[in-house]
Formats: C-alpha cells, sequence, structure tokens
C-alpha cells in the first residue's frame, strides 16, 4: 500500500512553512527528506504522522500505519529496558521484543534501568521501539543523533531489514545511511509557502 | 490500555515516582488543624468531617501537575497520540492510575486520621463512603485540568485555580454527606448527588481532557 | 447579505466603529437618567430607607455578570464551530468586563447587605455563587494570558468556557443545596407579585438597558483593541517571512 502526500502545506503557529509538498512512499521505499535546520522537516513530519493539521492538502494511507520517532524518545527512566520496550509492545497490540532487543544490541542491558543508560544507549532503545509497534511505515526525526558510528550501521540494518519485509521509512537525516533512498529538498517548497497567507491574513 | 495503567501504576510506585507524598501531606494539613483552632474536642468534632475532605481534596491536586506534564515533556504523549489509543482513553486511564495511587490511600487514610480529629462515630462509614464516591470525580477533573496545562511551563499554580473551582459541587455534597452522617442526619441525598456528580464526570470529562489534550498537542 | 460576513475582522471592525458612539451616547443617557432618577426622585423605602437605592447599581452590574458568562459561552460556541477569530475575541474581551461586573455586585452587595443584615458577608447561596463565578472568570482569564498561540489560547478557553459553564450551573444547585440562605426572591420577574414596586421598577429598568448598552460598548471597544493585536502579529509576521525569504535569495 502506498503512503501518498497530496499539496501538503505544513506550518507553526498558524504560518505556513511549506507549501505544496507532493510525494509518494511505496512498499519497501525509504525516502530521505533534506534541509538545512528550521527549514520545515519536524513540522512535516509531524503533521504526515498526524499530529498536527495539515494547512491544506491531504496525507493518503496514513491511518494506523505510522510509527513516529523524534528528539524526545519518551523512555521512563524508573522501568528497565525490557519493561520500557514491552510497554509500547502492548500498547501497539503486540507481545514479542526479543527481536527488536537483537536488531539494535541491547541484549545484555535488558535489565537495566533505562535512566542508567548513556544517551546513545537510550536513542538505540528509542529506536528499538520502532520495531515492536508493528507499523509499516517509519516516519523519523533525526533518528541517528547521539549514536556512534557502530549503533548507525546497527540501525540502518534495522531499516534495511524493514525494508525488506515490506515497509517503508520517511526520515529526516543528515549523514548517509547506506540505504538505497531517494532524497527529497524541502527548502523548495518554502518559497511556495511565502506565497501562502498564513492564518491570521485575515486581520489585515 | 491496560499497559498504560499498569506501567504509570509502576512508575508511581518505584523510586521517584512520588506515591504516598499526597498520602503525607493529607496528614500533615489534618494535624496541622488543630494548632490552627485550638484543641478543644467538641470543636474539633464539629469540623472534622470537613477538614478531612478538604484535606483529601487538596493531597488530591498536589500530584496533578505531573500528571500528564512527565509524559509530554520526555515526549511519550506524541508517541502515545500516534498509537491505536484513543486520547480519551489515555487521559481516561492515566486519571485512572491517578486514582489508584493518590485517591484510594486517601479514602483508605481518612479514618484514622478521623481519630485525631475526634470525628464522631456515626461518621466513619460515610466519610469512607463518601471519600470513595467523590475522589474518583477529583482525579478526572484533574487530569481534565493538567491537560488544559500540559504545554505551559510551571502550569501548576494555573492548574489549581481551573480545577479548584470545578471541585466546589463535588466538595459540597461529599463534605455534607459526611457532616450529616456525623450529626446523625441521614446522608442519602447528598450521597446520590454525589454520585451522580462523579457518574457525570467519568462520562464526560474524557472527551473534553481527550479534546483539549489534541489541542495541545498539536 | 448575512451576519457572518462581519465574522471578518476588517468588515466587523468597521460596523462596530459606526455602532460605538451611539452604545456609548445610549450608555450615558441612560445611565444618566436612571441613576439620577432613581437616587433623587424615588421615596425612601418604608423598610429599608434609602440604602435601598443602591438597587440600581446592584441588580443591573449582577444581571450583567451573568449574562457576560452567557455571551462568552455563546462566543465560545460559535468559534468552535465555524472558527471565526472575531468570535473567540470578543469572548476574550468580555471576561474582564464580566470580572468587574461581579465585583461591582459583589460590592454593592456587602454594602446593602451591611445596613439590612447587620453582616457585609453571609455564605449565601446568591452571594456564594456569585463568589464561585468570579473564580470561573479568573481561571478563564488566567488561561488566556498563559498561552502564547492565539489559536491555542482560544481553542482550550472555549472548551474551559463550556465546561466551567456546566460546573458554574451546577454549583449553583450545589451551593442552593447546601445552605438555604437570607438574600431576597428576584428583584424582576415576569410574575408581577415578586416584583419590587413600580416606583422603583421604572428607573431599574432605564438602569438595566444603560448597563446592557454599556456593555456592549465596552466589549466591543475591547475587541477591536484584540483585532489590532492580532493585525499587528499578522504584519510582524509577514515582515520576518519576507526578510527570511530576502536573506535565503540573497
Amino acid at each position: 500500500m502506498e503512503l501518498k502526500v497530496t499539496d501538503l502545506a505544513v506550518g507553526r503557529g498558524g504560518v505556513p512553512v511549506l507549501a505544496g509538498v507532493s510525494f509518494s512512499l511505496t512498499t519497501g521505499q525509504a525516502l530521505v527528506l533534506r534541509g538545512p535546520n528550521g527549514s520545515g522537516k519536524t513540522t512535516l513530519l509531524r503533521t504526515v504522522a498526524g499530529l498536527q493539521v495539515p494547512m491544506a492538502g491531504q496525507v493518503h494511507r496514513a491511518e494506523d500505519r505510522i510509527a513516529y520517532a523524534a528528539h524526545a524518545d519518551g523512555l521512563k527512566a524508573a522501568l528497565t529496558v525490557a519493561e520500557n520496550l514491552r510497554f509500547w509492545a502492548s500498547v501497539f497490540g503486540q507481545s514479542d521484543i526479543a527481536p527488536a532487543l537483537a536488531a539494535f544490541d541491547l541484549e545484555d542491558l535488558v535489565e537495566r534501568r533505562a535512566g542508567q543508560l548513556s544517551a546513545g544507549q537510550k536513542r538505540r532503545l528509542g529506536l528499538a521501539r520502532l520495531m515492536v509497534t508493528g507499523r509499516d511505515v517509519w516516519v523519523l526525526d533525526e533518528p541517528t543523533v547521539s549514536l556512534d558510528t557502530a549503533s548507525v550501521a546497527l540501525f540502518a540494518d534495522a531499516v534495511r531489514g524493514h525494508l525488506a519485509h515490506g515497509g517503508s521509512a520517511l526520515m529526516a537525516t543528515h549523514i548517509d545511511l547506506g540505504i538505497e533512498a531517494e532524497t527529497l529538498d524541502v527548502s523548495g517548497f518554502r518559497a511556495a509557502a511565502a506565497q501562502m497567507a498564513s492564518a491570521d491574513e485575515a486581520f489585515l | 490500555m491496560r499497559a498504560l495503567f499498569f506501567r504509570d501504576l509502576a512508575l508511581a510506585l518505584r523510586a521517584g515516582g512520588g506515591f504516598g507524598l499526597g498520602l503525607a501531606f493529607f496528614l500533615i494539613v489534618v494535624v496541622l488543624v488543630p494548632f490552627s483552632v485550638g484543641p478543644q474536642s467538641a470543636l474539633l468534632t464539629e469540623i472534622a468531617p470537613g477538614v478531612l475532605w478538604l484535606g483529601a481534596l487538596l493531597a488530591c491536586l498536589l500530584s496533578l501537575d505531573r500528571l500528564l506534564a512527565v509524559d509530554w515533556e520526555d515526549g511519550a504523549l506524541d508517541l502515545l497520540a500516534t498509537s491505536p489509543l484513543p486520547l480519551e482513553g489515555i487521559v481516561a486511564v492515566k486519571a485512572a492510575a491517578h486514582w489508584v495511587t493518590t485517591g484510594l490511600p486517601l479514602v483508605l487514610a481518612a479514618p484514622v486520621l478521623g481519630v485525631l480529629l475526634n470525628l464522631a462515630p456515626s461518621g466513619y462509614g460515610v466519610l469512607v463512603l463518601s471519600l470513595a464516591l467523590g475522589t474518583p470525580a477529583l482525579s478526572m477533573i484533574g487530569a481534565f485540568g493538567a491537560a488544559l496545562t500540559v504545554g505551559i511551563k510551571r502550569g501548576g499554580l494555573l492548574l489549581s485555580l481551573l480545577v479548584l473551582p470545578l471541585y466546589v459541587p463535588t466538595l459540597i455534597f461529599g463534605a455534607e454527606a459526611a457532616r450529616r452522617a456525623a450529626q446523625g442526619l441521614d446522608p442519602a441525598t447528598p450521597l446520590f448527588l454525589l454520585a451522580g456528580i462523579t457518574l457525570a464526570v467519568l462520562a464526560a470529562m474524557p472527551f473534553a481532557a481527550g479534546a483539549v489534550l489534541r489541542v495541545n498537542l498539536r | 447579505m448575512s451576519l457572518w460576513e462581519y465574522a471578518n475582522p476588517v468588515k466587523f471592525l468597521r460596523l462596530s466603529e459606526r455602532v460605538q458612539p451611539w452604545l456609548w451616547a445610549g450608555a450615558a443617557i441612560c445611565l444618566g437618567v436612571g441613576l439620577v432618577w432613581g437616587f433623587f426622585f424615588t421615596p425612601d423605602d418604608f423598610r429599608q430607607g434609602s440604602t435601598v437605592k443602591i438597587i440600581y447599581l446592584h441588580v443591573p452590574s449582577a444581571l450583567m455578570a451573568i449574562n457576560a458568562w452567557f455571551m462568552m459561552l455563546v462566543a465560545s460556541l460559535i468559534w468552535i464551530v465555524r472558527r471565526h477569530h472575531v468570535s473567540a475575541l470578543a469572548a476574550k474581551a468580555a471576561a474582564p468586563v464580566g470580572i468587574v461586573m461581579t465585583l461591582i455586585a459583589l460590592f454593592t452587595g456587602a454594602i446593602w447587605g451591611q445596613p439590612m443584615w447587620g453582616t457585609w458577608w453571609a455564605w449565601d447561596p446568591r452571594l456564594t455563587s456569585f463568589l464561585i463565578l468570579f473564580l470561573f472568570y479568573l481561571g478563564y482569564v488566567a488561561l488566556w494570558e498563559a498561552i502564547e498561540d492565539p489559536d491555542t489560547a482560544a481553542d482550550l478557553t472555549a472548551i474551559l468556557c463550556l465546561v466551567g459553564t456546566v460546573f458554574a450551573v451546577l454549583s449553583r444547585y450545589a451551593v442552593l443545596f447546601w445552605n438555604q440562605g437570607l438574600h431576597q426572591g428576584a428583584s424582576l420577574s415576569l410574575d408581577k407579585e415578586e416584583n419590587v414596586a413600580d416606583v422603583f421598577y421604572f428607573p431599574l429598568l432605564v438602569c438595566i438597558g444603560g448597563f446592557v448598552l454599556l456593555f456592549l460598548a465596552l466589549v466591543l471597544y475591547r475587541t477591536g483593541t484584540e483585532i489590532r493585536l492580532r493585525r499587528t502579529r499578522a504584519l510582524m509576521a509577514r515582515e520576518t517571512r519576507s526578510a527570511t525569504l530576502r536573506a535565503e535569495e540573497a
């Protein structure tokens, strides 16, 4: 099934940031968003994930298919690695957390409290959460922050495996993961957004 | 939903979760009352039901500002919002966990603290019953207030300002039932009204809180 | 030509500026006539003496305290259903006016109550209800102030207004149940027997009309200020956007 975004306009606080965004994401495909800081990648990802309402345009066939991961991992310091993962698995109606632990090399840490993990380990746990959601579209905002080279390779393998199993991924990242992926530069959509009226324009 | 409920319970019970703080606060408030009004046992007997209700209400308020703010700050709320759980259900479950970790201990501790305030013997049963009926509404209304103020830094004081007026009907009927029983009168009417308010709050408030949370997440 | 055309801020502002002088003048005339008539040309009540004359401030302000909240409720509903910014801003503008009306009602009530009941304050159901209404107003205004994004603030305060209305009504009946009270019955009602005597009645009506006009004028004036604030915000946003675009092109 193909996730399709048509003529999407997204904004922050009623001011359009990007407009006229269209792309589609088919099975097995990865799409990487590029653009300088503050160019609206995060806003676009949040809108695709359904956390924000689009200012215009539509996101088709996204309901109950998206696993979203951003800078904040939503980990609970007082719970162990296994407990954190198991919680998210059961929220998404899944039960098996072993493959996710293996994929991100967390097996030796299962009984460790999340609060005692290093930043990179926390990040790995946050990304392992994607694998226990059972969702087929991964929407990732800067997934490799605070990961070392070895962990980035683990993450790239996980994404590759996800794509091979019929999943797809939409991510904003600056580093090359070595995954065959199309890129979409969001800077081009900023000019279109500048032409669009902001929500406050009615007051002028 | 069940996983969320048990996670919240576990988080509250583990170190740093703040379980028991509300209870300790309740105890301290009740202990301070005789210092402020004097030790005459007749006076304490008269005001005991009201003081116990007010103490329970304030203790309930104490932990509300962390109810959703923790999940908001560490990003868990965003992730929950993209999960299959409806936001209305998430708020309701979190309110339920808040009640079990805060409201229920208060209900159980109230008769013990009633002894300190020389509560009339006929009042104990109805005091516990009225608190058991009323505190779920306090948690749910509080969850609505927490959802309103979740995006605001240091929203704790504002939360109290918003939530306390909404507590008025529950407090009136709850304390009235306990007072009537302590004076040997029939507490049935205020108890029924209290139960009615709680049921209505439990039925309708999750939708208001969910709508508010959706606005705040966007 | 539908009423909703005035949901456009610019059109609303133009109309409201045309209407406002009439409202101010009407309010001044009504209050001038009503208060002078009421204070100096009505007889003293045979039981309450001249203290009864505070009724010309007390009753209209109490009425407007409730009506202001009701207006905020309607405006909030319009915002939720039709997303007209003017509606949300009108609700925001009405709240402080409502607070002042509530305070006037509470203070004049205290001044009236002192000689009548021998106390400035009693936990009478009506007085208590107004105090609770005052708390709801405070919470509503505080929530508006606490949130930066105006549309988020409008949404949240609108829902708070709906929930608050339900709880305010609930509190009213809870308070009635809690204490039966000593406040006299309504001063005005449709069945004539309960009403105050005719000599007091007509100047009172004029005063109420004056308060309504004053309220409308104040709300329109404040809504205009809020609209201009949003206009400034929109202009500044447009300015920063074109500045960043120019910088990017360069």
